[in-house]
């Protein structure tokens, strides 16, 4: 990993892992049953939808593999993903769809 | 507090209810460990392509299984090695990959009526394997069987956790060791986003989730031309409280409809 030393990448995942733990135990076992404020929970059930399309987004529509020039077969394949995860709420069927249609955009467009 | 409404509204328990009632602590992992199997389908694709992609991003296999063991949240160990391949500053890496897990703390809340008064030593492992599926299969069975026991709501929640968790961790393996023989032109490069994707999509139950999601996308799009990470820092905040502030919306104009 470039840019990284052995110690900062220890320090991230250590990091990652103290934090994670503390909001799985953060009210089982620190705040009992203490109620979180209404404001915090209407936050807390937006963080999922807010951070991983953030994520996801640049990189179907400026893919590494393709130094970064729109794929057409890639954003058809995510449509696709999204499509079938939102009809079946199946997270395993959306993954296969996404990628079965990746290969079949790219046997007809290539 | 809805053990206690469900205590009222169901005054003799059903058939099923009574089995599972009947079950020694015991039974109870075992019936926890069979009803968490389904889970395996998803864990292992997942698990194994983050196996490939940490390999691939340059990580080595203490690294990955670091990241697995000690995190043991999918989403969030994609988010941090995606970030680190994008070589953001570490503590940009850090607190995205956290953010992507507050969910957790909701997790934690609304298992207190439930597990609360469980040991301390009980409710400490139980926080560190309290993943989306053990949590979501828990939950609904304890709302599904009120009145079970505290030992047997913790067999269950170790069952469900025996069949979901060390796959995760072997899966890891695989995705490292089958990793290289993968080829190029299978472009696994597009598989977290794919796997990202169908994460996201099921999440899109009400129009404020859409719209959260909406403004995510847009939003990174947008501030694509910061440093890596930072964009994040900048969208996943307003894409939060536009969802926030949809709900509110919403719960007004239900209000005001009745």
């Amino acid at each position: 990993m470039t840019g990284y030393s052995t110690a900062t990448i220890w320090l991230i995942i250590l990091a990652i892992a103290l934090g994670t733990y503390g909001l799985r135990w953060s009210f089982l076992g620190a705040f009992g049953n203490r109620p979180m404020p209404l404001w915090a929970q209407r936050l807390l059930r937006y963080t999922a939808v807010g951070v991983l399309p953030a994520i996801v987004a640049p990189l179907v529509v400026w893919p590494a593999a393709t130094q970064g020039a729109p794929d057409p077969a890639r954003m058809i394949a995510a449509a696709v993903a999204v499509a079938v995860g939102v009809t079946t709420r199946n997270v395993l069927a959306a993954i296969l769809s996404g990628m079965a249609t990746l290969y079949t955009a790219f046997y007809f467009i290539t | 507090m809805s053990a206690q409404a469900e205590h009222s509204a169901h005054p003799r328990p059903t058939p099923e209810q009574s089995r599972a009632l009947q079950r020694s602590p015991a039974q109870c992992v075992r019936h926890g460990f069979l009803q968490a199997l389904s889970f395996i389908l998803v864990i292992v694709p997942f698990g194994m392509l983050f196996g490939v992609v940490a390999a691939e991003a340059g990580l080595d296999l203490p690294e990955i299984l670091g990241f697995t063991v000690l995190v043991l949240a999918g989403a969030s160990q994609f988010t941090a090695v995606q970030l680190m391949t994008d070589h953001a500053p570490a503590l940009v890496v850090i607190v995205s990959a956290i953010a992507v897990n507050l969910r957790m703390a909701m997790y934690s809340a609304s298992l207190v009526p439930w597990l609360g008064r469980a040991k301390p030593r009980d409710r400490a492992w139980i926080a560190y394997v309290l993943i989306d599926q053990t949590y979501a299969l828990a939950i609904q069975h304890y709302e599904k069987h009120p009145r079970l026991s505290l030992e047997q709501r913790v067999g269950y929640f170790l069952g469900a956790v025996l069949a979901t968790c060390p796959p995760w961790l072997v899966a890891t393996l695989l995705g490292v060791w089958l990793g290289k023989a993968i080829p190029e032109d299978w472009a696994l490069d597009f598989a977290m986003p794919i796997t990202f994707l169908a994460l996201i999509a099921p999440m899109l139950r009400s129009p404020a989730h859409v719209a959260a999601a909406l403004v995510a996308v847009v939003g990174s799009l947008v501030f694509a031309f910061l440093p890596s990470g930072l964009g994040l820092f900048v969208t996943a905040p307003l894409a939060m409280l536009t969802g926030a502030g949809v709900e509110v919306l919403m719960e007004r104009r239900n209000r005001a409809r009745i």
